[in-house]
């Protein structure tokens, strides 16, 4: 195969003019979906790093569990199992209600073990200190405590929702027409490499400051730690 | 039937276990002797890597940066997909598994790689420069004294990262290994009951769970000592 056929099967200007509008109807389908699934996760995030503050055994060890539990089953196996599974319960769900569910449990776990994290490393006298001076303990814990916990964990923080949103394109799995999704549709009728090339430059041009940022960032804190 | 009962006859159904349960454990195996390969090649790409980097040689330097970057910021199923369906128009076809496992060890390399790196940096000058002075040479000091004391201090963000990646073989189902759920989505598909999806989602339970936990048990033991 000589170079020019090379370019010819990954990088066609030709197919990629053809495939660019369904491509864009998928950028924006993966962009609405992070912005689904993202606020979902830190949601479930949030209560269940509220409750890891409860120390009855009752609260802890079934938390423990949940969390332990979807964060050892792999997210298209959730994905698969909400979308192909309940529909059997007699209950129906649309791909996107599949997606925000397996996602809910999914990175909620993930953002609740990062978050948990956050919590522990704030010196308990903050805690102390803010309900001597009157704050109810929810108020203490949202005004004092939680924007502590937030910033000592910023870079986990980031990088978990970067792994959120690479990972909507699972959702293709279930025929929602995102990004990766639509650029199969197009190279399986164009039957040509470049769709998913475009694809994943996309993906890459779109999530590499992020990555940047992280990177830097995650330097910081191990030179800051030794 | 109540509701009940059809619910334990759609999820629970034993004749339907009975019967995919041997296509299941087979699953299982597969499952690790994907994840296996993964961990084994990814883990050594990104060493290598990294010791590579650990040379300075400065454009050297930044094209494993850019390779590091790509693959933290592409989603492993767009690389999978990239090299399962986008390559045959290279006219090289590669399997479900073979795409799979070099997907997720690119993915594994780029994380291993930027993990050990920030060891390396992490590790004080001082270690370098008095195993230098007692007659080591770079890559004996590196061997031996650096990468010692830089793999230990990064051995809990290491495992998490390995973990998370190796759960990314349940990918694998969508390039036709019949791996775990693989197998599971195939069983529902004959015998249409959501069953083998029931019984997939136990057999990642029974193989993630212990991983999880040691995660956890990682994490602790080898806890960042500020």
């Amino acid at each position: 195969m000589t170079f020019d056929d090379f370019l010819l099967a990954f990088f066609s200007l030709d197919i990629l003019r053809q495939a660019w509008p369904i491509l864009w109807m998928g950028l924006q389908q993966t962009l609405l979906l992070s912005a689904v699934v993202v606020p979902l996760g830190v949601l479930g995030g949030t209560v269940l790093a509220l409750l890891s503050t409860v120390r009855h055994p009752l609260v802890r060890w079934p938390l423990m569990a949940w969390v332990d539990l979807f964060r050892a089953v792999p997210p298209l196996v959730l994905l698969v199992f909400v979308y192909a599974g309940l529909p059997f319960a007699g209950l129906e769900v649309s791909a996107l209600g599949a997606v925000a569910i397996g996602f809910f449990l999914n990175t909620g776990a993930y953002y609740g073990e990062v978050l948990r994290a956050g919590i522990e490393s704030v010196p308990r006298g903050q805690m102390e200190a803010a309900r001597s001076t009157g704050l109810t303990r929810g108020q203490a814990m949202a005004w004092v405590i939680l924007p502590q916990a937030v910033r000592n964990v910023l870079p986990d923080l980031i990088s978990n929702t970067l792994e959120v949103v690479k990972l909507t394109s699972i959702a293709s799995v279930v025929a929602m027409p995102e990004l990766l999704f639509q650029a199969r549709q197009a190279q399986s009728v164009t039957y040509n490499a470049t769709p998913i090339m475009a694809a994943a430059v996309i993906y890459f041009l779109l999530l590499w400051p992020v990555v940047r940022l992280l990177s830097r960032l995650e330097n910081r804190q191990i030179a800051g730690r030794r | 039937m109540s509701g009940w009962d059809r619910f334990l006859d759609s999820f629970f159904n034993l004749r339907v276990a009975a019967e995919y349960l041997p296509k299941i454990i087979d699953g299982f195996w597969l499952t690790i002797l994907l994840a296996a390969c993964i961990i084994a090649t990814g883990l050594a790409a990104g060493l290598g890597l990294a010791v590579l980097r650990a040379l300075g040689i400065r454009p050297l330097n930044w094209l494993i940066v850019f390779v590091v970057d790509l693959f933290r910021a592409l989603p492993p199923l767009v690389v999978i997909a990239l090299l399962y369906f986008g390559l045959p128009a290279a006219g090289v076809q590669l399997s479900g598994f073979a795409a799979t496992w070099l997907s997720l060890s690119l993915v594994l390399m780029a994380f291993a790689e930027e993990i050990l790196w920030a060891g390396i940096t992490a590790t004080p000058k001082g270690q370098w420069e008095a195993a230098r002075s007692t007659g080591l040479s770079f890559l004996q000091t590196l061997g031996w004294v650096v990468l010692p004391q830089a793999v230990r201090m990064v051995i809990p963000p290491l495992t998490n990262r390995t973990i998370a990646i190796t759960k990314g073989t349940a990918l694998g189902s969508v390039v036709a290994v019949s791996e775990i759920l693989g197998a599971a989505q195939a069983g529902v598909s004959f015998s249409f009951n959501p069953t083998p999806l029931t019984l997939g989602a136990l057999a990642y339970v029974v193989l993630f769970f212990p991983v999880v936990i040691l995660g956890r048990w990682v994490e602790t033991r080898f806890a960042w000592k500020r």
